[in-house]
């Protein structure tokens, strides 16, 4: 099989058997890039240098066996909205145009721990805001399945990246559906896990209570693994929670025998492109064969989860993007008079339409006079989202729909109209409002070729129970086709 | 469009968020803000009275820890991202006569 074929978990046996070296793996993937990244853009840098160095050392340490990890000398791409010490970090935004962190992200330092080999960094939505990776400040990024077609956002260029062969797995950020949603698109597997799970440390936050860092991978099994690895408690994250049941592999399970799956009806109704809906009850089907109880149930308030969630996020992001002010990083404005217009100048030329636009919002809604008719009401209403997912989970133990209403949109049709946009994210905001862990695997594709994905949903702290179904789907499916 | 944003509203909000915006983005932020503020005026068919609003999902207090350095001095490496630098500090313009 070549190398590049193989899923991160596949190339780490054949790594640790001798069969193929680190700087043989990274090889093979730096000229994958080369000759994918005309097509894709994936990448906002690619540190070939120090990739291949990383590689070298990692493989001296397979060898004398101080590195034994299943994702040993695997070459990991990493969103560029997580902080790598030393490798630029854009976010994906002008005003961080030349930003070199001095250190490296919690999740990414895990993963290094585990003997992953960095090959740079994977673009995005700037700041994490979009759903296509066309608001990136760098260029956009074409899904590898039609480059006609948007990869989906904000995690873009990760899941255009492991889908394109350009790495074996990656990292990506999910505010309001930022991984599982480009993971539909791209036909590749994500997770958002409970929120606490991964360490926010060293992800540039946008909306803080809503961020959590995930996996995009080949397999399910690939994305059980690297949770595993990023997974932590860490006391540099405030809302870090300490858990002991990260053994996520240990869900992986081919069986779904007597566990309850429900489908909201509310996320089959008006506005799901119905060649999804086909794919996603397919999907449900497949399950159900395999002996889950699967039925349909109202989890209510689903049409108030997008302007709660708009409301939050802008409110938190328009606070957290108070630090780009050209004073500590980044792009500072060249002409300007004393300070307080030095601030307005450099953030007005490195910010983009979009981020403006939600920083505008969220001023906007914090503002005194509106705070609690808009933000105070959206947290109300965060209440009630939460203890509707709560009383359905009395009820199931995996919540079952689309990620998406539809397939990848084409390039250049999403930013003409921004609340048609926000729109797009109806079946995946909830779930970050409510805290829970959710995930996308793919579940076939529409006429046109491009992947549906079908999403699965678990109570806080339950991600086991959506890795298991999950994976029962993939070996089922697998199987059939 | 039952929101009217005026321009006194979009200049101080761009006070607040720091922003100066050219008079097109100003049209552009006044007409986008009046269309997301009626979308979300959803929310108030809910009748929200009893509910505490909730800031984080799970119950959870302040987290607290002894307030010990156990970083290193990274001064040289943190100013070599600013714009502009003069003698281990961040430049800024003359902000007090």
């Amino acid at each position: 099989m070549s190398i590049l074929k193989m899923t991160a978990l596949e190339l780490g046996r054949k790594i640790r058997s001798g069969d193929i070296t680190v700087p043989e793996a990274t090889q093979a993937v730096l000229e994958r890039i080369r000759t994918q990244e005309p097509a894709i853009h994936a990448y906002v840098t690619v540190d070939e240098e120090g990739a291949l160095k990383r590689a070298a050392q990692v493989q001296a340490r397979i060898q004398d066996r101080t590195l034994v990890s299943p994702l040993a000398g695997v070459p990991v791409a990493v969103k560029d909205n997580l902080c790598t010490k030393g490798l630029r970090t854009t976010c994906g935004s002008n005003i961080l145009y030349n930003f070199a962190p001095t250190y490296t992200a919690e999740a990414v330092l895990n993963l290094e721990k585990a003997g992953a080999v960095v090959l740079g960094k994977t673009n995005m939505d700037e700041f994490a805001m979009g759903s296509t990776t066309e608001t990136s400040a760098f260029g956009v990024t074409r899904n590898p399945r039609n480059t006609d077609h948007v990869p989906g956002g904000s995690s873009g260029g990760s899941c255009a990246a492991v889908a394109a062969g350009e790495c074996f797995y990656a990292l990506g950020s999910d505010t309001g559906g930022s991984i599982r949603q480009p993971s539909a698109f791209c036909g590749v597997t994500g997770i958002k896990p409970t929120y606490g799970t991964v360490s926010r440390y060293g992800l540039i936050a946008y909306g803080s209570s809503l961020d959590q860092v995930g996996p995009v991978a080949k397999n399910v099994s690939d994305c059980a693994a690297v949770l595993e690895a990023i997974a932590s408690y860490d006391k540099k994250d405030s809302t870090s929670i300490p858990r002991k049941d990260l053994d996520f592999t240990s869900a992986l399970v081919d069986d779904v025998k007597g566990m309850k799956i429900g489908i909201p009806r509310d996320y089959l109704g008006e506005g799901l492109d119905h060649e999804v809906r086909e794919g996603v009850m397919r999907a449900a089907g497949v399950l159900k064969d395999r002996g889950a109880v699967v039925e349909e149930f109202d989890l209510s308030l689903v049409e108030y989860a997008i302007p709660a969630y708009y409301v939050i996020a802008s409110a938190e992001a328009s606070s957290n993007l108070s630090r780009f002010d050209g004073v500590k990083y980044g792009l500072r404005a060249k002409e300007y008079e004393g300070l307080h217009q030095m601030y307005k100048k450099s953030r007005s030329e490195g910010f983009g339409p979009e981020v403006k636009r939600r920083i505008m919002l969220g001023s906007f809604v914090l503002s005194s006079g509106y705070y609690d008719a808009y933000y105070l009401k959206a947290l109300r209403t965060k209440a009630l989202i939460k203890q509707a997912f709560d009383k359905a989970f009395r009820d199931y133990d995996v919540i079952l729909g689309p990620a998406a209403p539809t397939t990848a949109p084409k390039l250049g049709e999403s930013l003409k109209d921004p609340l048609k946009m926000y729109l797009g994210d109806i079946y995946t905001v909830s779930v970050n409002l409510a805290g829970i862990p959710a995930m996308t695997v793919p579940c076939g594709t529409d006429s046109g070729g491009l992947p549906i994905g079908l999403q699965l949903m678990g109570d806080c702290f339950q991600e086991k129970k959506i890795i298991r179904a999950a994976y029962t789907f993939e070996q089922t499916d697998r199987e059939g086709i | 469009m039952a929101n009217i944003i005026t321009d006194e509203t979009i200049d101080y909000v761009g006070i607040l968020a720091k922003l100066e915006l050219s008079r097109e983005e100003k049209e552009a932020a006044k007409n986008d803000m009046s269309r997301m503020l009626d979308y979300i005026d959803k929310l108030n068919q809910l009748d929200t009275t009893q509910v505490e609003p909730m800031s984080h999902v799970f119950s959870m207090n302040n987290v607290f820890r002894e307030d010990v350095v156990t970083n290193g001095d990274d001064r040289d490496n943190i100013l070599k991202n600013a714009p502009e630098q003069k003698e281990g500090a961040f430049k800024v313009p003359k902000t007090v006569e």
